[in-house]
C-alpha cells in the first residue's frame, strides 16, 4: 500500500524514513483523514517530511507522482459530486458493495473502472480519470474507493493542490537562500566548548565525591564555566571578480564574527600570495606577510578560505601571476604552505557549484584543496562544517 | 478527542489535521514557524479545548533532558546529613520530579509543552528518544522505572536556531506554521478584536501586508505584531483615512514603532518613502 508513492518520494531524494512511512500508514488506518486529497496531501507531510525546508521538495514530488489526481479538477468542473453520486448508487447497489467488499478493493476498483468506461458518452473525461486512477494513489492508497464517491468529500476542494502547485514554501530550500540567521545556525555546527578560564561555577559531582572522602565534612568545589573554544582563521577574496558576491560574503562575514570568539580574518585578492591584509582601504600600506601569519597563529585554527577562485590560471600557476603586485612565488605554493599548516581546512566558493567545472581556476584550486571546496549555500557550509569538525 | 480551533485560536485544516494526527497516534507534534505565529499558543488552546491540562516545559540554554525528567537534590540532602536529620536515609525525599514525570503520573490524559526546544543543547532531544517514545524512564537513585499511565499528549516548538537530530525528527510528527494569508488574517483579527471597524481594519491589514513586502526588512511584522499595532489604532482612535495614501502617495503608517521594531528597518523604510514620494 503506497508503497510506491514512498519509494518515489526516497527517489526524489526526501529524507524518508521506514518508521515514519509506517507512522503515515497507521494514521491513515487510524482514521485520522477523510477521503481526501488535501487531507493526505497534509497527512502525509506532517509524517513524512521534518524540515520546512523540503516542503518544496515535496510538493513538487507529491505533484509528479498525483499528476493523474490533479487532472481531476478541471473535470470535476464537468462531473460534478451529484453524478458521481447517482452513478455510484446506480451502480452500486448495497448487495454490489457487499459483493464487490469481499473481493478486495483493487477488484472493486476495476469493476469500477469497466462501469465507468461504459459511461463514456457521458463524460469524454471520465474514463481517463479512471484510467490514471487505477495506477493512482486511489489504487494503492487504500482510498476506500466507494467513500470517494460516495458522499465523502469530493475531489472538489483544491486547496492543497493549489499549494503543491504553487510551491509556496520555494524560498524554504535550504539550497536557495542564506541569511545571515542561517548562516550563523550552519557555524554553530563548528562549536567546540571546554572548559576554560576562572573557576566560577559549583562542581556538584566533585563536591559530593570531595565531601564522602573528607568523611562527611563539607568540602565545596568550583569549576570554569565552558566556553566556545573553536579557533578560526578566515580569509576573504576581495575585489574584482568578488564584487558579484560581496553580500553574500558580508552576511558570511558578520555571522561569523559574532558566532567565535577566536576569529582572525585576512583578506586577499584572487589567490593567497606573500601578503594578506586588515583594511581592504589600507591594503597597500598595511600589509601582513602570510608567513608571519603562519607562524603566529597554531595548528589548532581551523582555516577557511572564501573566494569565487575565477582568475587566469597563471595566477595560481606562475610566479609573478598576480594581479597586485609581483610575487616571486607562485599562489599555488603559498597555499600549499597554508594547508600544510592547518590541516583543518576549507574553501567556500560563491559561485553555484554546476558552473566549476567549466573554469580551469577553480579545477586547479579544488584540487589543491584535495576537494574540500564548497558553494556557499547553507547546504554548502554545513557540508563545509561537518569537514572542518572530523 | 478531536481539536478544531477555538474561538481564541484561528487554526488553518492543514494545523488542525497535524494536531488531530498527533492526537490519534499518540506521537509527539514538532511545530516550527516564524517568531509570532502563535506555536506555543497552540499547546495552550488544544488542551483549553480538549479541556486537559497542559504542563509546560520552557527550555533555556542551561536546560538538560535530565531535569524533565528528575532531579536529585544533593546539596539538600548534603546539608540535611551535616545536620543529622532523619530524612537523609531515604534517598527518595530528594528526588525531585520534572514536568515529564509528573505527566506520566498524572490521573488522566494530560498536555505537555517542550517550548523552544532549540534552544538547549544540541545533545538535549537525543536524551529524550526513549522518554518520548516509549513514554517511561528509569529513575536511577531509587532503582524504579516510571511509565506513563496515559500517554501525554506533546507539543513541541523550534524556532530553527539548531537542526534537530533525525533520530527525534523521526519520532514526531512536524508541521511548519506558514505566514497566514490575508483571508485567515482577518479572521485572527476578528478573533481579537470583533468590535473593530471594517473600513480600520481593511486598510490596516493593507498597510501591514504591503509593510511585510518591503524587501530588506531585518525582522518582518509577524502577527503577534499586528494586533499590537490594531490595540493601538484603537486606542488613539485613529481613522481610516489615516492610514490611507493619497493619491498615491505613500504616507508613514501612524504608530509604526509597532510594526517595525528594529532601527534599521525604521530607517530603510523612511528611506523608501522618502524616495517613492520623490519619484512621483
Amino acid at each position: 500500500m503506497l508503497i510506491d508513492f514512498f519509494l518515489h518520494l526516497k527517489a526524489a531524494r526526501l529524507p524518508v524514513s521506514t518508521k515514519e512511512f509506517l507512522a503515515l500508514l497507521e494514521a491513515l488506518q487510524a482514521g485520522v483523514i477523510e477521503h481526501s486529497m488535501d487531507d493526505f496531501y497534509v497527512l502525509s507531510r506532517a509524517c513524512l517530511i521534518k524540515d520546512e525546508a523540503n516542503y518544496d521538495k515535496f510538493d513538487l514530488a507529491f505533484g509528479a507522482y498525483f499528476k493523474g489526481v490533479t487532472a481531476l479538477p478541471g473535470l470535476e468542473a464537468d462531473i460534478p459530486e451529484d453524478w458521481l453520486k447517482l452513478m455510484a448508487k446506480k451502480h452500486l447497489s448495497p448487495e454490489d458493495k457487499a459483493k464487490l467488499e469481499k473481493l478486495g478493493w483493487d477488484k472493486l476498483m476495476e469493476e469500477f473502472k469497466k462501469r465507468l468506461a461504459e459511461q463514456k458518452e457521458r463524460h469524454a473525461g471520465g474514463s481517463k480519470w479512471i484510467g490514471t486512477g487505477g495506477s493512482s494513489p486511489f489504487g494503492h492508497g487504500g482510498y476506500h474507493p466507494e467513500g470517494y464517491r460516495i458522499g465523502g468529500e469530493s475531489a472538489g476542494n483544491r486547496t492543497a493542490i493549489k499549494v503543491w502547485e504553487n510551491r509556496e514554501y520555494k524560498n524554504l530550500d535550504d539550497s536557495v537562500e542564506l541569511g545571515t540567521r542561517n548562516i550563523k545556525v550552519a557555524l554553530r555546527r563548528l562549536r567546540r566548548f571546554a572548559r576554560e578560564g576562572a573557576a566560577e561555577e559549583l562542581d556538584l559531582d566533585g563536591t559530593i565525591r570531595d565531601t564522602a572522602n573528607n568523611a562527611g565534612w563539607l568540602d565545596i568545589k568550583m569549576r570554569p564555566e565552558r566556553h566556545n573554544k573553536v579557533k578560526v582563521l578566515l580569509f576573504l577574496d576581495i575585489g574584482g571578480s568578488m564584487d558579484d558576491h560581496i553580500k553574500l560574503c558580508e552576511e558570511m562575514f558578520s555571522a561569523a564574527k559574532t558566532e567565535f570568539k577566536h576569529l582572525e580574518y585576512f583578506y586577499f585578492h584572487n589567490c593567497v600570495y606573500d601578503y594578506v591584509w586588515r583594511d581592504n582601504r589600507r591594503r597597500h600600506a598595511e600589509r601582513f606577510p602570510l608567513a608571519d601569519v603562519i607562524h603566529k597563529y597554531g595548528d589548532d585554527y581551523k582555516l577557511i578560505l572564501v573566494g569565487d577562485a575565477t582568475m587566469s590560471p597563471y595566477e595560481v600557476l606562475q610566479p609573478g601571476g598576480s594581479v597586485e603586485y609581483n610575487n616571486d612565488e607562485a599562489g599555488a605554493v603559498w597555499l600549499g604552505r597554508l594547508l600544510e599548516k592547518y590541516p583543518k581546512s576549507v574553501w567556500l566558493n560563491p559561485e553555484p557549484e554546476r558552473l566549476w567545472e567549466y573554469r580551469h581556476s577553480i579545477q586547479i584550486l579544488r584540487d589543491i584543496m584535495g576537494a574540500r571546496m564548497y558553494p556557499l549555500t547553507i547546504e554548502g557550509l554545513e557540508r563545509a562544517m561537518r569537514q572542518l569538525n572530523k | 478527542m478531536r481539536f478544531k480551533g477555538s474561538d481564541q485560536y484561528v487554526a488553518t485544516p492543514d494545523l488542525m489535521l497535524a494536531v488531530n494526527a498527533a492526537i490519534a497516534l499518540e506521537r509527539p507534534l514538532l511545530i516550527k514557524g516564524e517568531p509570532g505565529t502563535g506555536k506555543t499558543m497552540l499547546a495552550e488552546e488544544v488542551a483549553a479545548a480538549l479541556q486537559l491540562p497542559l504542563l509546560q516545559w520552557h527550555v533555556k540554554s542551561t536546560t538538560k533532558a535530565q531535569q524533565g525528567l528528575y532531579e536529585y537534590d544533593a546539596v539538600s540532602r548534603l546539608r540535611d546529613s551535616q545536620l543529622g536529620d532523619g530524612r537523609v536515609h531515604d534517598i527518595g525525599n530528594y528526588i525531585v520530579k520534572g514536568v515529564l514525570w509528573e505527566a506520566f503520573d498524572a490521573e488522566e490524559r494530560s498536555i505537555i509543552l517542550i517550548d523552544e526546544i532549540d534552544k538547549a543543547d544540541i545533545e538535549f532531544p537525543n536524551d529524550l528518544l526513549r522518554e518520548l517514545d516509549r513514554m517511561e524512564f528509569y529513575v536511577y537513585e531509587t532503582r524504579q522505572l516510571v511509565r506513563a499511565r496515559h500517554r501525554p499528549l506533546v507539543f513541541i516548538t523550534s524556532n530553527n536556531e539548531k537542526e534537530l537530530p533525525d533520530a527525534f525528527l523521526r519520532r514526531c510528527f512536524f508541521h511548519y506554521i506558514k505566514f497566514p494569508d490575508k483571508e485567515t488574517m482577518q479572521r485572527i483579527v476578528d478573533v481579537h478584536f470583533p468590535g473593530i471597524k471594517d473600513a480600520l481594519l481593511k486598510e490596516a491589514l493593507r498597510v501591514f501586508f504591503e509593510l511585510r513586502e518591503v524587501p530588506g526588512l531585518k525582522k518582518k511584522p509577524s502577527t503577534s505584531e499586528l494586533l499590537d499595532w490594531l490595540k493601538l489604532l484603537l486606542a488613539e482612535d485613529i481613522p481610516p483615512e489615516a492610514l490611507r495614501s493619497q493619491d498615491k502617495k505613500v504616507v508613514v503608517p501612524p504608530l509604526h514603532g509597532a510594526l517595525l521594531k528594529n532601527e534599521q528597518d525604521v530607517h530603510l523604510f523612511e528611506r523608501l518613502v522618502f524616495m517613492a514620494r520623490h519619484n512621483r
